[in-house]
C-alpha cells in the first residue's frame, strides 16, 4: 500500500489544481493516522501501542536503509509509514515478531520482487498475506467492528471517498464495492446464508483499509482506466471463489494473486507490442 | 574544481554493480524473513513433545477415573426457542459446571454438577471417602431445579451465608436463581423466595464475597443475556450482542447485600456497578491490598471490568486505568494465582484462539512490580500460556507439589461434524455492523458443523522462573470434550489436587492425580468467627524454602466453577514450613510458626 502516496506519479495535475499536489501527498498518511487514532482512542482497537510502533519503526528503518543503499538517496518516508501503520492495524497477534517481520518483508518486497523495473505486489498486501498464510496459529487479521456505531463508519467512508476522489482513484474503490455487492448475492444464493450476512464483511474496518488503501495502489495497477477497473473486478471475483471455499482472508489473497498477474500480463503485452513495432 | 555539494551528490550515486549486490543481499534477507515466519510460528506453539513419562518428567500424572468412582453424569444442553434453531449449539453452549465443597463436614470434598436441559436433574456427589462418590441430589433436594418454565442451571457456588457452619448452595440459571439452605448436611431447603433474590437473571456467573467485611457473605450474580430475554419464548430475534467486541447490551448485574436475617437487598446501583456487558465469569479477591474484595469481570464481546472496592461503600471500575480492560476480547474465565510466589495475584482470563481465523490469545494480567500505580502487564505471551484454543475454564493449582502454581485449562466450543467448521460463516457475521450481528436471523445456519471442537486441553507446568510448559498429553489430560468448567480438589485427602471437569453436552470427568513421591505439602482449612464462617476472602501466605506463596480463599473461580475452599500448598523438597500468615476477612492477622507439613491444619479465627 505505500505507493499509494506517490500520487504525483500518477501524472501531472491540471494547472488550476496544482495547489492540490502537495496536500494530496499527505492525505493518505493523514487519513490512515486519523483512522487509527480515532479507532484506538474511542474503542481501544490496539492491544498496545508497542506493536504498531514496532511495525512502523521497522518499515521506516527498512525503507530508509534499503532505499539509501540501493539507490543512493533517501526514499519518500510516508510510503513506509503507511506500510507500517497498516501492518500495525491489520495484524492481530499476542506476539511482537509478526509485526516486525511483516513490516520488513513488506518493504523488502519492493526491492526484491521486481520485474522490468517495477515491483509487482502491493507491499503490505503481500506481507500480510504471507504472515497469515505461514503463521495461522499465531496471527490473525483485524476482523471486528470498531464500536459498532454508525457515525464513525459513515465518517470514514465519506472521508476515504473524498480523498480517493481527490487523488483520482475513486472509480477503483467504487468498482470494488459494486463488484463485492454483486457477488454477495451470488454467495448468498450458493451457500444459503442470509444476504445481509454475505454483505456484513464490507461494513467492517478491515474492508475500509482494503478499499481505500490497497485496491487503489497506483504503482501496482495496470495503466488504462478500464483495465484497472477490470482488474479490481477480477479481484472481487477471485475473492468470491475463495469465499465460496471458506477462505477467511479472501480479499487479501485475491489481491495478492490478481494484482501481480495483471501487471505481468500488461508487461507481456507491452513487450509484444514493442517487438511487433 | 568540484564544489562540495556536487561531490557529495556524486558520492551518493550508486553504480549498477552496487545495486545488483544490494539486491542480492536484500533477496537473501527477504527469503530469510519469509522462512523465519513458520519457524517462529512453530516455536511459539512449543509443547512438551513426549506422550509418555509425565510423572517422571513433570512430577505428576493424571488418570481419568469418573466411571470407576461412580460419577456417571452426562451434561445435557438446553433447547431454546425454535427461532434460534439454526444456531442452537452456540446459544445453548453453556451450563456444565462444577462446584466443590464439603457440604456435610465429614472431611471429604464433595461436588455439585449442573445440568441444563428442561426437567433434567443436577447432581450432588457425596464423597464416600473410599475413592467413590454417591449422587445424593434427589435425596437432599437439590436435583430437580430445571423444571420447564423456571429456566435451567448454568452454575452453582457454595457459601455459608448464615454462618451456621454448613455451606449453602446458590444455583444460578438462565432463569430464577435458587438459594438452598444447608440443613446441617442432612438436606437442603429452598429459601430463594424468602431471601429476596431477583425473579429472573440470565446468568453465567455468580460469587459469594463479603463486600463490607461485616462477617456476612454477600452475593454477586452477573447477567449474560439481557434480563428481559426469555430464551424459550422470544419476542424478537434481536437478542444477540450488538458487536463482537464492543457489546453493551448484555444482562444487568446484581450485588445483593446480606442483611443477616436470611434476606438480601439489591445494592448494585447504589454501589456503583452499572455494567451491562456480557459477563461470563467473575471472581473476587483483595487485589489491591485494601482488605476489601475487588471484583473482576471476564466479559464476552468486550473489555474486562475490574471493580475496585472503596472501603465496602462503593465500587469503581478501574479496568481501563490498570490496563486489564483496554482491549476487547472474548473473556470466559477469571482465576487468580500467585504465579511467582511473590504475593502478587495474577489474573488469568481465557479468550479465543483459532488458527487461521482469530488469535486473541488468553491474558495473564500480572501486577507491575512495585505495584504503585496499580497497573498490570499481560505476560501470557512471554510466559507461554496465551494459546489455548477456544478457552473456557482455568484454574491455578500446584498439580505436582513443587511449590509453584500450575495452570489447568479446558477448551472447545462445539464439537459436531468432525470435518466441517462453522468458523468461516462466523467470521463473516462477526465483523458485521450491529444492525446485522444483533439479529439472530442474520446468523448463518450451523448445519451440524463444528466450531472449535475436539480441542486438546492445556496443562501448563510452572517452572517458577518465568516459563510455563504445556504438558497435557504427557501427563494424561487427553480428553477432547467441550470443556467448560474445571475445579481442583483433594478428593482423596492424599495431599494432592485432583481435577474435576464439567463438559458441555458431555460426560463429567474426574482425573485422579498421582504426584512423584518425596514432595511435601500443607493444607489449611479456615473457619471464620468474626469473619464469615467460610473464610471467603481470607489471605494465606505460606513461607517455605526461602519463598512465600500467597493463596486466597475464594468462592467462584474460573468459569462456572468453584475449587475446594481448603488451601493446598505444595512445598517441593522443603520438609518444613517456616511460617503461615493468615489475614482474615475481618482484618485480623494470625501467624502459625513452623506448622507440620504433609498434613491438614484446621484453623479457627482467633477471637
Amino acid at each position: 500500500m505505500p505507493e499509494w502516496t506517490g500520487v504525483a506519479a500518477a501524472g501531472p495535475l491540471p494547472k488550476g489544481r496544482q495547489w492540490l499536489r502537495l496536500d494530496n501527498r499527505f492525505l493518505p498518511p493523514l487519513l490512515i493516522t486519523s483512522i487509527l487514532l480515532t479507532a484506538h482512542l474511542s474503542f481501544g482497537i490496539l492491544e498496545g501501542w508497542e506493536r504498531t510502533a514496532a511495525a512502523i519503526v521497522t518499515a521506516f528503518a527498512a525503507e530508509m536503509a534499503l532505499g539509501r543503499i540501493t539507490y543512493g538517496k533517501w526514499p519518500y518516508a510516508a510510503s513506509a509509514y503507511i506500510t507500517g501503520i497498516s501492518v500495525g492495524i491489520l495484524l492481530r497477534s499476542p506476539f511482537l515478531w509478526p509485526y516486525i517481520l511483516c513490516a520488513f518483508i513488506s518493504i523488502a518486497s519492493k526491492y526484491v520482487l521486481r520485474f522490468r523495473g517495477r515491483h509487482l505486489w502491493n507491499p503490505s498486501n503481500l506481507g500480510v498475506s504471507l504472515v497469515l498464510f505461514l503463521a495461522p496459529e499465531t496471527v490473525s487479521l483485524l476482523s471486528v467492528q470498531w464500536g459498532n456505531v454508525v457515525a464513525p463508519m459513515v465518517v470514514i467512508w465519506l472521508l476515504g471517498s473524498v480523498i480517493v476522489w481527490r487523488v483520482g482513484r475513486f472509480y477503483l474503490s467504487a468498482t470494488y464495492v459494486v463488484s463485492f455487492l454483486l457477488f454477495s448475492f451470488v454467495r448468498a444464493a450458493v451457500t444459503g446464508i442470509p444476504w445481509v450476512a454475505a454483505v456484513a464483511p464490507i461494513t467492517g474496518p478491515m474492508y475500509q483499509l482494503f478499499i481505500f488503501f490497497m485496491v487503489t495502489d497506483p504503482k501496482v495497477t495496470v495503466r488504462p482506466m478500464w483495465a484497472q477497473c477490470l482488474v479490481v473486478f477480477f479481484v472481487a471475483f477471485v475473492e468470491l471463489i475463495l469465499r465460496l471455499n471458506e477462505v477467511v482472508y479472501a480479499p487479501f489473497y485475491a489481491l495478492c494473486f490478481v494484482g501481480p498477474s495483471a501487471l505481468l500480463v500488461e508487461m507481456w503485452l507491452d513487450a509484444r507490442r514493442g517487438r511487433m513495432s | 574544481m568540484v564544489v562540495g555539494p556536487r561531490r557529495s551528490l556524486a558520492s551518493l550515486m550508486v553504480s549498477d554493480r552496487q545495486q545488483r549486490v544490494a539486491r542480492v543481499v536484500w533477496t537473501v534477507l527477504f527469503v530469510a524473513g519469509v522462512a523465519a515466519i513458520p519457524v517462529l510460528n512453530r516455536q511459539t506453539l512449543a509443547t512438551a513433545p513426549s506422550a509418555e513419562g509425565g510423572a517422571a518428567r513433570f512430577g505428576f500424572h493424571l488418570r481419568e477415573v469418573a466411571r470407576e468412582a461412580g460419577v456417571d453424569f452426562v451434561h445435557q444442553a438446553p433447547t431454546f426457542d425454535p427461532q434460534l434453531g439454526h444456531i442452537m449449539p452456540q446459544v445453548a453452549s453453556t451450563g456444565a459446571s462444577v462446584a466443590v465443597a464439603d457440604f456435610d463436614r465429614d472431611g471429604w470434598q464433595d461436588f455439585y454438577l449442573t445440568n441444563s436441559a428442561d426437567n433434567s436433574h443436577n447432581r450432588l456427589y457425596r464423597n464416600n471417602g473410599d475413592g467413590r462418590f454417591t449422587d445424593v441430589a434427589v435425596q437432599l433436594g437439590v436435583a430437580d431445579v430445571n423444571r420447564t418454565g423456571t429456566g435451567v442451571s448454568m452454575g452453582a457456588v457454595w457459601g455459608d451465608y448464615d454462618n451456621d457452619g454448613y455451606e449453602d448452595l446458590l444455583v444460578y440459571k438462565y432463569g430464577g436463581p435458587l438459594l438452598f439452605h444447608n440443613d446441617g448436611g442432612a438436606g437442603f431447603t429452598d429459601v430463594s423466595a424468602r431471601a429476596g433474590l431477583p425473579a429472573w437473571v440470565n446468568a453465567n456467573s455468580a460469587t459469594w464475597l463479603d463486600v463490607d467485611r461485616d462477617g456476612r457473605l454477600d452475593l454477586f450474580i452477573a447477567g449474560y443475556w439481557a434480563d428481559d430475554v426469555n430464551l424459550w419464548r422470544l419476542e424478537t430475534t434481536r437478542i444477540m450482542p450488538e458487536s463482537f467486541e464492543y457489546a453493551n447490551n448484555g444482562g444487568r448485574k446484581y450485588l445483593l447485600r446480606n442483611k443477616g436475617d436470611g434476606t438480601f437487598e439489591d445494592v448494585t446501583t447504589a454501589m456503583g456497578i452499572t455494567s451491562r456487558r456480557w459477563t461470563l465469569a467473575v471472581a473476587a479477591a483483595d487485589l489491591r491490598g485494601t482488605g476489601y474484595p475487588d471484583i473482576f469481570f471476564a466479559n464476552d464481546y468486550g473489555v474486562s471490568e475490574l471493580y475496585a472496592n472503596q472501603g465496602g461503600k462503593r465500587f469503581v471500575d478501574i479496568a481501563e486505568t490498570t490496563g486489564v480492560g483496554r482491549t476487547p476480547k472474548s473473556g470466559m474465565n477469571a482465576s487468580f494465582g500467585d504465579i511467582f510466589n511473590d504475593g502478587r495475584l495474577a489474573i488469568y482470563k481465557a479468550n479465543i484462539s483459532e488458527p487461521g481465523v482469530l488469535v486473541q490469545g488468553n491474558d495473564l494480567w500480572v501486577p507491575k512490580e512495585g505495584g504503585g500505580e496499580g497497573e498490570y502487564d499481560n505476560l501470557a505471551p512471554s510466559l507461554g500460556v496465551d494459546l489455548g484454543g477456544w478457552s473456557w475454564g482455568a484454574q491455578f493449582g500446584d498439580l505436582n507439589n513443587d511449590g509453584t502454581l500450575d495452570l489447568y485449562l479446558v477448551n472447545g466450543y462445539v464439537s459436531a461434524g468432525e470435518r466441517s467448521s462453522y468458523w468461516y460463516d462466523f467470521s463473516v457475521i462477526a465483523v458485521g455492523h450491529s444492525s446485522i450481528i444483533g439479529d439472530a436471523r442474520n446468523w448463518p445456519d450451523m448445519r451440524g458443523r463444528s466450531f472449535s471442537g475436539y480441542q486438546r486441553k492445556r496443562v501448563w507446568v510452572n517452572d517458577g522462573v518465568g516459563r510455563f510448559t504445556e504438558v497435557a498429553q504427557s501427563v494424561g489430560a487427553s480428553d477432547t470434550n467441550d470443556g467448560r468448567a474445571v475445579a481442583l480438589a483433594d478428593l482423596g485427602n492424599r495431599g494432592v489436587l485432583d481435577v474435576i471437569v464439567a463438559n458441555q453436552a458431555g460426560p463429567a470427568l474426574v482425573y485422579r492425580n498421582t504426584v512423584t513421591s518425596g514432595r511435601h505439602w500443607i493444607d489449611l482449612e479456615l473457619e471464620g468467627t468474626a469473619s464469615n464462617r467460610s473464610a471467603i476472602g481470607a489471605r494465606v501466605d505460606v513461607t517455605f524454602g526461602g519463598r512465600t506463596q500467597r493463596q486466597d480463599v475464594l468462592a467462584a473461580s474460573g468459569f462456572s466453577a468453584q475449587n475446594q475452599r481448603r488451601v493446598h500448598v505444595g512445598l517441593g523438597a522443603a520438609a518444613a514450613v517456616d511460617r503461615v500468615r493468615i489475614v482474615w476477612p475481618s482484618g485480623r492477622e494470625q501467624v502459625l510458626e513452623r506448622p507440620a507439613v504433609d498434613q491438614l491444619h484446621r484453623v479457627k479465627e482467633p477471637a
